[in-house]
């Protein structure tokens, strides 16, 4: 009894040396919902919370994310220097915050935001980060995976200074409310990368449900074909109100965007449901959706590694089988 | 014109089937099929292709790691890179090694080397990190080009169309940079026989990677390697009504 209560007393105080500084993701208008997850995760780290907002135009991010709880602070970092969201001008004022509050933990989510941004912060603190975070055991052990998802690692990191991306599928969405942190000033500078430009950005506009968050995926691959015949993912996605993805094979034949590609090197999802058609199942492809719930294929090869994973395989031609979905979905 | 450097790594092969270790302590590497980190390939072809182009003078390929690691700098040098260097470690030390190392290895070598440009793949298919360019960008406080689709060097200038979530982008950035592939970049070539036989007679430079000043001491411990939990197999449905009678179930369609 005695033991336990000293080992409680003994997280609690751990728990209260920790200090999260979680790196919003946002476009200049709304907060991305990783940074909900990534919120979660921060919460499981246990400790002070910190979320800094840096961008163009923060005021509307700043607020949304006040708003979660267990938040106490938001930091607000609002130039010119930051459009574009560069790591070149983003890194020194992540590096001024630490600097001023000595974090313990710096998260993102493990977008190529995230990707591009906590890696070259990690560098100048001279600490290892941890890539892509499935769980956290403790404030230093995390658990991640390897070879394409088809290991898992348990590690702890030795650092002084945790710097992790995560999982956005890993971890649930933090809810935004029940919090009112205050907001300040985060700590100025010229942030200007001398070396860098930001020039323009070209999003695939879409008004189907975002791939990473959808609830429901319908994907793709070379069993389609053609660029033509891509468009029954889209006809079956809009009768299920789900959002489109792709193989690599059907990226690189150009049936669809890039942005579209699930897999080891794409996009992680871990929808409800993944209608994988037309997909053979290469490990790659595994690696970026074999954590949904449930897994529907439809492949005219009985021997497609895909059928592996499927909870429910269907046996048969996609031009057939599709085109009859399409119809009798009300 | 300009010099430069690829980093690239000995992996298992992506095609194999990986088997984690009894003990928990890894995956098993001996007796594995291991070839070029595929992003590495992307990285070593856009870089002959600058120097096809006369966008660069010559390009060195560096691998870190034992003995074998000499196996991918071969490959490199086949594919058209000048000269290689080997920055030798023991296999401990090695498997010990993470991304952070690697990185100040290549910063130190860009700089004693005089490198442009430093590419590297977006990530190893092993560690799936995704951390050396920006570390290596960081490290000599260089512009970071990352998941590159496009690049085009005109000068000091260097324009490139990024892969992001939502879609493309494009920056510009001032050499020197340092550069990470992704997929979209190019089409790596294959190392012909004459081209393999030719790369034997390349030089190739060994380095201790204790003479780089690089402290190789691990960051993280690593505490167990486990096998993912494995997905029950399911079950074949006649057709697309009984598919749709399981959706329906599961409350997916109307």
């Amino acid at each position: 009894m005695l033991f336990s209560k000293n080992l409680q007393n003994f997280w609690r105080q751990a728990q209260r040396f920790n200090s999260t500084l979680v790196v919003a993701e946002h476009d200049n208008s709304r907060l991305l919902p990783i940074t909900q997850n990534a919120l979660t995760a921060a919460k499981k780290i246990g400790g002070d919370i910190t979320v800094l907002v840096a961008g163009t135009k923060c005021d509307a991010v700043a607020q949304a994310v006040a708003k979660a709880s267990g938040v106490s602070k938001v930091l607000v970092a609002e130039d010119a220097a930051f459009n574009g969201f560069l790591p070149e001008a983003l890194t020194p004022l992540v590096l001024a915050s630490q600097e001023k509050f000595k974090f313990t933990h710096i998260l993102a989510g493990a977008s190529s935001f995230g990707k591009s941004l906590l890696p070259r912060v990690a560098a100048k603190l001279d600490v290892s980060p941890v890539s892509d975070i499935i769980d956290v055991k403790d404030s230093d052990t995390f658990v991640r995976t390897i070879y394409a998802g088809n290991a898992i690692m348990t590690l702890k990191a030795k650092d002084p200074v945790k710097v992790v991306t995560v999982r956005g599928t890993s971890f649930a969405q933090d809810p935004l409310d029940g919090g009112s942190a205050s907001t300040e000033a985060a700590p100025t500078g010229s942030y200007k990368a001398p070396n860098t430009e930001f020039v323009s950005q070209e999003l695939t506009k879409s008004d189907r449900p975002e791939l990473a968050s959808a609830k429901i995926v319908v994907s793709g691959g070379r069993g389609l074909k053609s660029k033509e015949n891509f468009k029954l993912m889209y006809d079956l996605a809009d009768k299920m109100g789900a959002a489109v993805g792709a193989s690599r094979a059907a990226v690189d034949a150009g049936y669809c965007p890039n942005d579209l590609q699930v897999g080891q090197t794409g996009k992680i999802v871990a929808p409800e449901l993944y209608v994988a058609i037309g997909i053979s199942g290469a490990i790659q492809h595994l690696a970026g959706m074999k954590d949904s719930k449930t897994i529907v294929s439809i492949n005219k090869d009985a021997e497609a590694p895909i059928f592996q994973v499927s909870d429910y395989g269907l046996v048969e031609d996609l031009f057939k089988a599709v085109p009859e979905m399409i119809s009798k979905i009300k | 014109m300009s010099r430069v450097l690829v980093g690239v790594k000995r992996v298992i092969d992506y095609a194999v089937k990986i088997r984690v270790k009894s003990d928990k302590t890894g995956v098993v590497t001996d007796g594995v099929k291991h070839s070029m980190n595929p992003f590495d390939e992307i990285a070593v072809e856009e870089a002959v292709r600058m120097k096809e182009k006369k966008l660069a003078s010559e390009v060195i390929a560096v691998s870190c790691g034992p003995a074998n690691a000499q196996d991918v700098i071969r490959t490199a040098l086949a594919m058209g890179a000048d000269r290689g260097i080997h920055v030798e470690m023991a296999q401990n030390e090695y498997e010990q090694m993470q991304p952070l190392h690697v990185s100040k290895i290549l910063a130190k070598l860009a700089t004693d080397e005089k490198a442009d440009l430093v590419i590297v793949g977006k990530q190893a298919i092993d560690d799936d990190c995704n951390q050396t360019a920006q570390m290596i960008a960081a490290l000599l406080e260089w512009p970071q080009g990352t998941f590159c689709s496009k690049v085009d060097v005109n000068g000091k200038e260097v324009s490139i169309t990024r892969e992001i979530d939502g879609g493309l982008e494009q920056i510009k950035l001032n050499a020197p940079a340092v550069l990470s592939a992704d997929l979209r970049l190019n089409e790596p070539r294959y190392a012909t026989l004459p081209n393999i036989m030719k790369a034997k007679k390349k030089p190739l430079k060994k380095v201790a990677a204790k003479d780089l000043g690089v402290d190789l001491t691990s960051r993280i411990e690593v505490l167990s390697v486990e096998d993912p939990p494995v997905r029950q197999g399911g079950s074949l449905v006649e057709n697309v009504d009984e598919l749709l009678g399981k959706l329906k179930e599961g409350g997916y369609v109307k």
